[in-house]
C-alpha cells in the first residue's frame, strides 16, 4: 500500500496554512456568485461565463438543489463542487432517514464546512477549492437563512454576501444598498449587485429564487432580461433626476 | 395474517393493504399504514416483519429522493423496482429482509405498472397480485372478475369484493384496510375500509 499519510497542508513559520490560502486564490478566480436574504425570499445569482457555441448550457447548472428546501451556489473549482454537492445531498437524505426530519440550513452548512475542514487536516489530500453560498428555509419555523463556507472550513450566516471574482466590489455594493426586502425587490437587489461586476444581459447571469412554498425556481433568460431592463430604466431615471434641477435655473 | 393485494386498471394502479399491527396474540393497532408513498408517482404496499418493513421501505424512499436530486429527473417505476429487488437480493444471503412488496407506479411514457417483489427477491411485472393468507381469496376473486383496462369504479368494486371475501373466509381476518391509487395525477390515499374504529379513551 503506497503511503498516503503525509500531510500536505502544514503550518508555515508565521502561522499560515498556505494551501488553504492558495485555495482561497482559486476561489477568487472563480465566477462571481452572490446571495441575498429577504423576508420571504432568498435569491442566488451567479455569473455565467459566455457559453461555447456548441455547448449545451443546460448541463452546466451552477445553482443546485441539495434538498426540497435547500439550495447551493459556489465559486471556485467546479469539479470539487460536484464532490461536495454529492456528499451533501446524501447527507440530506441520510438525516431524513435517521431522524425523520429534514435538515436545517445550519446543519447542512456545518456538515459541508466540516468536510472542507477535514481536507485541510488529512494526509495525502488538498483542500477543496471552492466557497459555497447555502440558502434555505428552516423546515419548521420557515425562517430564511443564507450561509457561506470557505476552503478553510469556516462558516457564518449572512444577510447578503458575495464570493468569487470581484466579490469585494459586490460586497461593498451590498453593504451600501442592503435593506430588508421581499419578493421581487430581493431579486432586483441581487441582480443589481451582480451587474456591478458582470456584463449586463440575461445570458451572462443565472438567477435562482427560493421561496417557502415553491422551493427553488430558476429564472429564465427572458425574465432576467426584463428585470435588467427595469433596473437600467431606474438607473437612467435617477441619472436624469440628478441632472434635471440645474438646467432649470 | 397480513393481506396486501393490487391491480392495474385503465391509466391507474391500485394497492390495498390491511392495517393491523400484530404481535403473536396482541393487536398493537388497527390503523397502521403499510403502503408507503415513495415519491409523487410511486407507492409501495408491504407486508412482513415490522422492523424490516419500515427500515427497508424508508431506505428505498430516501434513495429514490436522492436520485431525483442528483439527476434532476425521477426514477422510473421499473428502475425503482429493479433497485428494490437488487437490495433484497444483496442482503438475502447475509441478513435478509423479511418484506414482501407490491410496487405500483405511473410513468408518463409507459403508464401504470405493478411489480411483485417478495422477500427472497422474486421479481415479476404483473397486472394483479397478492401476498399473505388473504391472497388465497383475493387472487381467486381477481381471477374471476378482473379484466384489463378496468375503470376506477370497477377496480374499487373488485377491491371491495376481495375485502369482503377476506373478512368472511379468513379465520383471523384483519378488520381494516387502506386503499391507495397512483395515476397521472400522482400517488394518493383513496379510501379506508374500516370495520373497527380505534376508539379513544372513554371518559370516566
Amino acid at each position: 500500500m503506497a503511503r498516503y499519510d503525509r500531510a500536505i497542508t502544514v503550518f508555515s513559520p508565521d502561522g499560515h496554512l498556505f494551501q488553504v490560502e492558495y485555495a482561497l486564490e482559486a476561489v477568487r478566480k472563480g465566477n462571481a456568485a452572490v446571495g441575498v436574504r429577504g423576508t420571504d425570499t432568498i435569491v442566488l445569482g451567479v455569473e455565467k461565463k459566455s457559453a461555447a457555441k456548441l455547448q449545451d448550457s443546460r448541463s452546466v447548472r451552477k445553482i443546485v438543489n441539495l434538498d426540497n428546501h435547500i439550495a447551493l451556489a459556489c465559486a471556485g473549482l467546479k469539479a470539487d463542487a460536484r464532490v461536495l454537492i454529492n456528499k451533501a445531498r446524501i447527507e440530506c437524505q441520510s438525516h431524513r432517514l435517521t431522524v425523520e426530519d429534514p435538515v436545517t440550513v445550519e446543519y447542512i452548512t456545518r456538515y459541508i464546512a466540516g468536510l472542507q475542514q477535514k481536507y485541510t487536516q488529512s494526509g495525502g489530500v488538498r483542500p477543496f477549492g471552492l466557497s459555497t453560498l447555502i440558502v434555505g428555509f428552516d423546515p419548521y419555523t420557515g425562517v430564511p437563512s443564507l450561509y457561506q463556507t470557505d476552503p478553510s472550513g469556516t462558516f457564518s450566516a449572512w444577510k447578503a454576501n458575495a464570493t468569487g471574482r470581484n466579490s469585494n466590489s459586490m460586497r461593498e455594493f451590498l453593504e451600501k444598498n442592503y435593506k430588508e426586502t421581499s419578493g421581487q425587490e430581493t431579486v432586483k437587489l441581487t441582480i443589481r449587485a451582480l451587474l456591478e461586476v458582470v456584463e449586463s444581459g440575461g445570458k451572462n447571469i443565472e438567477i435562482a429564487v427560493m421561496t417557502r412554498e415553491h422551493g427553488l425556481r430558476q429564472l429564465d433568460e427572458a425574465e432576467i432580461d426584463a428585470i435588467v431592463a427595469d433596473i437600467e430604466a431606474e438607473k437612467a431615471a435617477a441619472e436624469a433626476a440628478k441632472k434635471g434641477p440645474p438646467k432649470e435655473t | 395474517m397480513e393481506c396486501v393485494f393490487g391491480m392495474v386498471g385503465n391509466g391507474f394502479a391500485v394497492v390495498v393493504a390491511d392495517t393491523s399491527a400484530v404481535n403473536s396474540i396482541l393487536v398493537h393497532k388497527s390503523n397502521e399504514d403499510k403502503i408507503m408513498i415513495l415519491d409523487s408517482h410511486k407507492l409501495m404496499g408491504t407486508s412482513g416483519e415490522h422492523g424490516d418493513r419500515v427500515q427497508f421501505t424508508e431506505y428505498v424512499q430516501k434513495n429514490v429522493a436522492l436520485y431525483l436530486f442528483r439527476n434532476g429527473i425521477p426514477l422510473t417505476t421499473a428502475a425503482t423496482a429493479n433497485f428494490t429487488r437488487n437490495e433484497l437480493a444483496t442482503a438475502l444471503r447475509k441478513n435478509p429482509y423479511s418484506v414482501n412488496i407490491l410496487l405500483a407506479g405511473y410513468d408518463k411514457e409507459t403508464g401504470p405498472s405493478l411489480y411483485y417483489i417478495d422477500y427472497i427477491a422474486t421479481f415479476h411485472k404483473i397486472e394483479k397480485g397478492a401476498f399473505g393468507y388473504g391472497s388465497y381469496f383475493s387472487l381467486s376473486m381477481m381471477d374471476r372478475h378482473y379484466h384489463s383496462g378496468m375503470s376506477l369504479e370497477e377496480a374499487v368494486d373488485l377491491v371491495d369484493k376481495c375485502i369482503l371475501e377476506i373478512r368472511t373466509r379468513l379465520v383471523v381476518a384483519p378488520p381494516n384496510f387502506v386503499i391507495k391509487i397512483v395515476d397521472k395525477d400522482g400517488a394518493r390515499e383513496y379510501a379506508w375500509r374500516e370495520s373497527i374504529k380505534d376508539t379513544g379513551v372513554s371518559s370516566a
